[in-house]
């Protein structure tokens, strides 16, 4: 092989961020950020919802949710400033704000859950 | 354009429009698809900001729920639900251009990969949902 | 008047235009014709000097692509009718050089063509009163893709190739994918290495507009996705087993 490109890496992570996104984030927004608070349907409490945060299955769980994602916004982000605003010029840097935040953000994550 | 050499034909380059998507319908929809992602984003921060306030004590969390009912909040909701939404149709609906699956020396028709992934999306909801609000 | 449709075409002559602009031209319009018979009814009665490309009339020779109000199409096989009351607007195709009038210059298209080298690639030839023998399977498993005619609808549609004209693009991949799907082939290797660069297969951002101009059901955009897994497979490989089994 000539050149190795990290290109299949990030393709990956772009991927497997899509799938998780598509599978899981319509219902945790629908129920999260309105049926819960709007009252639409009874949520959980608060202490209901701390027992299920402690929960090492929930932890991964929340961290690949946070995580995967992130990865998938980067790319899709990174190519849409390179060809929406015709700004490739500027690539470095956003490869460094697009996957350099999304490392970041998952960092946080990790930090977050296993501080609980 | 000014010809490098005279023995090349001299041609015009027609240069791409900076609102190139806005020209067609197609192209608005793929960009639409594309800015989903940023709503993805957002659901991320969402999240964590949720579980900080979850381990932040349960004034912090109930100030939490109440920033979530500002008129502000939900607007920004209900669009990032449309664009996830938008974004989990389009994905599996794309699904079987990249992945094909032979049987028997055929291909597997597009609704034969794309609908496991629609029930998978919609048996997981269910989960979700039943996790969050049992007993 | 309901049998006659105005065209509006465009118009550039390169020893004294600047840039192109359009001409009108009322022509008649007739159940049958299709946009190609509508150019050539002005060049044999308004205009003679209008330029473009055909030949077969028929779909396959893939030279009478251009603009038919904004979308990329063969303008043999899109009939007139379809777009009464008009006006029609015939454009050349977009993201190549207009050389005169609907003629582009496809000289971009053809290298990139040649480095996917879309040909039979072996290690050893076989001798030649041996045969290569393929199953209906083996086929039908490259057979979409060798039906393109290289018409460049799919490089018209392609935002991508506008706007970064080194991108390789549809149909060179999926000519690529054509020969590595191929039984016989033994070429896929190096077409990765080519096509694994950031000019080939990963500059692509799934428009998917080029499947859907393709009057050949060709699918390009689907060989390019394809094309990325198969690329990604191989790396997971290559960091599994470093220095591989080759
Ligand atoms: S892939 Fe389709 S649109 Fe592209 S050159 Fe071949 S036939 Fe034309
Ligand atoms: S003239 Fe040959 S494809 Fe249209």
């Amino acid at each position: 092989m000539s050149k190795r490109s990290n290109e299949p890496f990030l393709w990956l992570l772009f991927s497997a961020g899509g799938v998780v996104s598509a599978l899981l984030m319509p219902i945790h927004l629908l129920l999260f950020a309105l049926a819960f608070p709007l009252g639409w349907l009874d949520g959980p409490g608060y202490e209901k919802l701390l027992v299920l945060l402690r929960h090492p299955m929930t932890r991964v769980y929340l961290l690949v949710l946070c995580s995967l994602p992130l990865f998938h916004w980067a790319h899709r982000f990174r190519f849409t400033l390179y060809d929406g605003l015709q700004i490739k010029h500027l690539s470095e840097f956003i490869n460094v704000f697009c996957y350099g935040g999304a490392t970041v953000g998952t960092v946080v994550a990790a930090c977050l859950l296993w501080s609980i | 354009m000014i010809n490098p050499t005279e023995y090349l034909p001299k041609s015009y380059h027609p240069r791409v429009s900076t609102y190139w998507w806005l020209t067609r319908w197609v192209y608005l929809k793929f960009i639409l698809r594309e800015a989903s992602s940023v709503f993805v984003a957002w659901t991320v921060i969402l999240t964590l900001l949720q579980i900080r306030a979850l381990a932040a004590g349960p004034a912090r969390y109930a100030e939490f729920q109440d920033w979530l009912r500002s008129p502000l909040l939900l607007v920004l909701n209900a669009v990032s639900l449309f664009f996830v939404v938008f974004h989990a149709v389009t994905w599996f609906n794309l699904a079987p251009k990249a992945m094909v699956v032979r049987v028997g020396g055929r291909r597997l028709p597009n609704l034969a990969i794309s609908a496991p992934n629609f029930a998978a999306w919609a048996v997981l909801s269910a989960a979700i949902a039943w996790i969050l609000m049992r007993g | 008047m309901a049998n006659r449709i105005t065209i509006e075409v465009t118009r550039y002559d390169p020893a004294q235009d600047e840039k192109p602009r359009f001409d009108s031209f009322e022509v008649p319009l007739r159940k049958e014709w299709v946009v190609l018979d509508a150019l050539n009814y002005i060049k044999d009665h308004l205009d003679g000097s209008l330029t473009f490309r055909w030949s077969c009339r028929m779909g396959v020779c893939g030279s009478c692509g251009m603009t038919v109000n904004g979308v990329p199409k063969l303008t043999c096989a899109t009939f007139l009718s379809d777009y009464a009351p008009g006006p029609v607007r015939v454009e050349p195709m977009k993201n190549f050089p207009v050389l005169k009038d609907l003629v582009v210059d496809t000289s971009d298209f053809l290298v990139k063509l040649e480095k996917s080298k879309p040909w039979i690639i072996r290690k050893v030839e076989k001798p030649l009163d041996e045969e290569y023998f393929q199953t209906p399977e083996q086929l039908e498993a490259y057979k979409q893709y060798s039906m393109c005619i290289n018409c460049m609808l799919c490089y018209a549609a392609c935002p991508v190739y506008g706007l970064d004209p080194l991108f390789i693009g549809p149909a060179a991949i999926a000519l690529a994918q054509r020969y590595n799907m191929d039984s016989r082939d033994e070429g896929a290797s190096e077409r990765m290495d080519i096509l694994s660069q950031h000019d080939g297969i990963w500059g692509c951002t799934f428009v998917g507009e080029c499947t859907q101009v393709c009057p050949k059901h060709v699918d390009p955009a689907g060989a390019i996705q394809q094309y990325k897994l198969t690329a990604t497979m191989e790396w997971v490989k290559a960091l599994v087993l470093p220095r591989g089994s080759e």
